[in-house]
């Protein structure tokens, strides 16, 4: 089985800060908006080196995504930062009609996504941004899964033409993906080939479907491992492809059921290639306040519930 | 030297393309379209300045407009067409399948002249202000203008945009307020009074000034006010007085023409009080 050697543990949300720094320093017309979150993000040291191409915003997330629509006319990249939540949920509309109905090239940079958020609870923890934000036409949807990769994404979305909504995390994670990889938006990362069931993961769920994987090769059965840093548009290709191999499919995400990676990976495994599929996502429940391990485990979207999943789809072959 | 007779002539042409728009689809917002004719003839003739055959999305070097209250598109469309952004005779499709006239102003279609979409009320400032401080960074000396219903001032969005744009000194900015009085459930003073609205932008950092929407004599000298009082470290706000339907009798003094067609009878009627003075689209 592949190895992976974990570098060094970081949040995703530093990976967000450092691709930010470097882009600001490649390319004049980067800015950057925050709304009162400039340190969670990690978008001080880009303010320090640039800050007439900061913009603080204050506590007005609506404001600053109507802000960041106007300023790409003009032929700026603005790339706005608060948390997930406010980054979705609280300027849906805003983001519908001045940014994706009017096609503005605006890179929307969420934090704190998800149950990880940890403490502040089910208020802040968003669990279904990756569906509102797949549902609007034009948008790319990515939720990297290390470091590395949140660095990487961050740099290659500049250069994509469209608003991108780039989706991380708060907690310290297993940094393990290649330093200055290049990232291809929409291209599935084989991690680990098998051939009994296909693991499907995005963001967080990624490390810990690799263990799975582990896991399930000392019980016999051989998973394979892709990593679906872009959900919209998603890599049906890779999709298919493996589960024709395997015969039974598992999804993996840190976000509700409804609207999900999982949601994506049914549309197409129903239309192409029905195929046993479960999946690992929080099942219509708010989340709580509590460490991240904690609400991993008791909301069901743990390694031992990759596990599980894994089980059960070779189960239903 | 402006002639204003011209302009007046324009503001009446446009009078009868908005109730022919209107009337074609049975469809559409006469009333507020009708009360900022001669704001926008003055705004595309007169002040701003740009140009229609190369009109792009970045607009660098150009003066920029924004429509908050996207509902008014039919006074928009047809001043648009008469400045050459597009031709007159595409008037015809306003609201229909296939065509570039959305209901609401939108970029989807590609229609020149517009740079966002608008419709869903109290998102337009907070472009505004952004295409701005895209002009200050570019070092481009070019105005940005919008337009905001008065009802529309009961989204929140809209202070949350004041507020930056004061505390920024975003002084290359133009903001006008059509200031009808009326919405859709009736009188803006019953629906949700908005108090004292000068002293709301005041106190928000705005350099406010008012003039008559009305009055093409008022509007001229009010632009040029406006323009007059940018580049001093503060928004500019023009609270403009205007009355719903202006120019059509039996559509002024009423919110009810908010967003309601004229039939036939009542086109033939509205025509008959703006002669036809450069032609029909």
């Amino acid at each position: 089985m592949e190895n992976f050697t974990v570098q060094n543990t970081k949040d995703t949300r530093s990976g967000f800060g450092e691709g930010l720094l470097e882009l600001g320093r490649k390319n004049p017309n980067v800015v950057a908006l925050c709304a009162d979150l400039t340190g969670s993000l990690k978008m001080n040291a880009f303010e320090d080196e640039f800050p007439e191409r900061f913009f603080q915003t204050g506590i007005g997330e609506a404001n600053m995504m109507g802000l960041a629509a106007g300023m790409t006319i003009g032929g700026k990249i603005p790339f706005t930062g608060t948390f997930a939540n406010f980054s979705t949920g609280r300027v849906y509309d805003q983001i519908r009609q001045s940014i994706a109905y009017s096609g503005k090239n605006v890179k929307i940079c969420a934090s704190h996504a998800g149950l990880t958020l940890g403490e502040d609870g089910a208020t802040h923890q968003i669990l279904e941004d990756i569906g509102m934000m797949k549902m609007l036409p034009g948008m790319t949807v990515i939720n990297p899964c290390d470091f590395n990769q949140t660095k990487a994404a961050t740099i290659a979305i500049a250069d994509h033409e469209g608003p991108v909504y780039l989706r991380f995390g708060r907690p310290k994670v297993e940094n393990f993906t290649p330093v200055d990889q290049k990232f291809e938006i929409g291209k599935a990362l084989h991690l680990i080939t098998g051939t009994d069931v296909s693991i499907f993961a995005t963001g967080h769920l990624v490390w810990k479907s690799i263990e799975a994987a582990r896991a399930l090769a000392e019980k016999g059965i051989s998973a394979e491992v892709i990593n679906i840093h872009t959900i919209k548009p998603l890599d049906a290709e890779a999709v298919i492809k493996s589960a024709q191999k395997t015969g039974c499919v598992v999804t993996a995400e840190e976000h509700m059921m409804n609207g999900g990676l999982g949601d994506s990976v049914a549309q197409v495994l129903a239309r192409n290639c029905p195929t046993p599929l479960e999946m690992v996502a929080v099942n219509d429940t708010f989340g709580e306040s509590g460490t991240p391990a904690e609400l991993m485990t008791k909301y069901g979207i743990d390694t031992a519930d990759v596990i599980a999943a894994a089980e059960r789809a070779v189960a239903r072959k | 030297m402006t002639d204003i007779s011209k302009l007046k002539d324009l503001t009446t042409q446009v009078r009868r393309d908005i109730v022919r728009m209107v009337h074609a689809v049975n469809s559409g917002h006469p009333g507020g379209s009708l009360g900022c004719a001669e704001f926008f003839v003055a705004l595309y003739n007169e002040v701003m300045d740009y140009d229609a055959d190369t009109f792009n999305m970045d607009g660098k070097g150009e003066d920029l407009f924004f429509l908050s209250n996207g509902h008014i598109s039919p006074v928009w469309y047809s001043v648009l067409a008469r400045a050459g952004f597009f031709p007159i005779d595409e008037l015809n499709t306003f609201r229909k399948l296939d065509s570039r006239l959305q209901g609401h102003p939108t970029t989807h279609e590609g229609l020149p002249g517009v740079r966002v979409a608008s419709g869903s009320l109290g998102q337009g400032l907070s472009v505004a202000v952004g295409a701005a401080e895209t002009k200050k960074l570019n070092g481009d000396d070019k105005l940005v203008f919008s337009l905001h219903g008065d009802g529309e001032l009961q989204e929140g969005q809209i202070w949350e945009a004041a507020m930056y744009a004061a505390a920024n000194k975003v002084d290359n900015i133009i903001s006008t307020i059509d200031y009808n009085g009326r919405q859709i459930d009736g009188d803006l003073s019953d629906v949700l009074d908005l108090g004292n609205l000068r002293a709301k932008w005041e106190a928000f950092g705005w350099d406010v000034l008012e003039m008559n929407g009305n009055d093409m004599e008022d509007v001229l000298r009010g632009l040029a006010d406006a323009k007059s009082r940018t580049g001093k470290g503060k928004p500019v706000m023009i609270i403009m007085a205007t009355e719903m339907g202006n120019g059509v009798d039996f559509m002024m003094g009423s919110h009810k023409w908010h967003g309601v067609a004229p039939n036939d009878e009542q086109l033939a009627d509205a025509l008959s009080q703006n002669a036809e003075t450069l032609g029909d689209y």
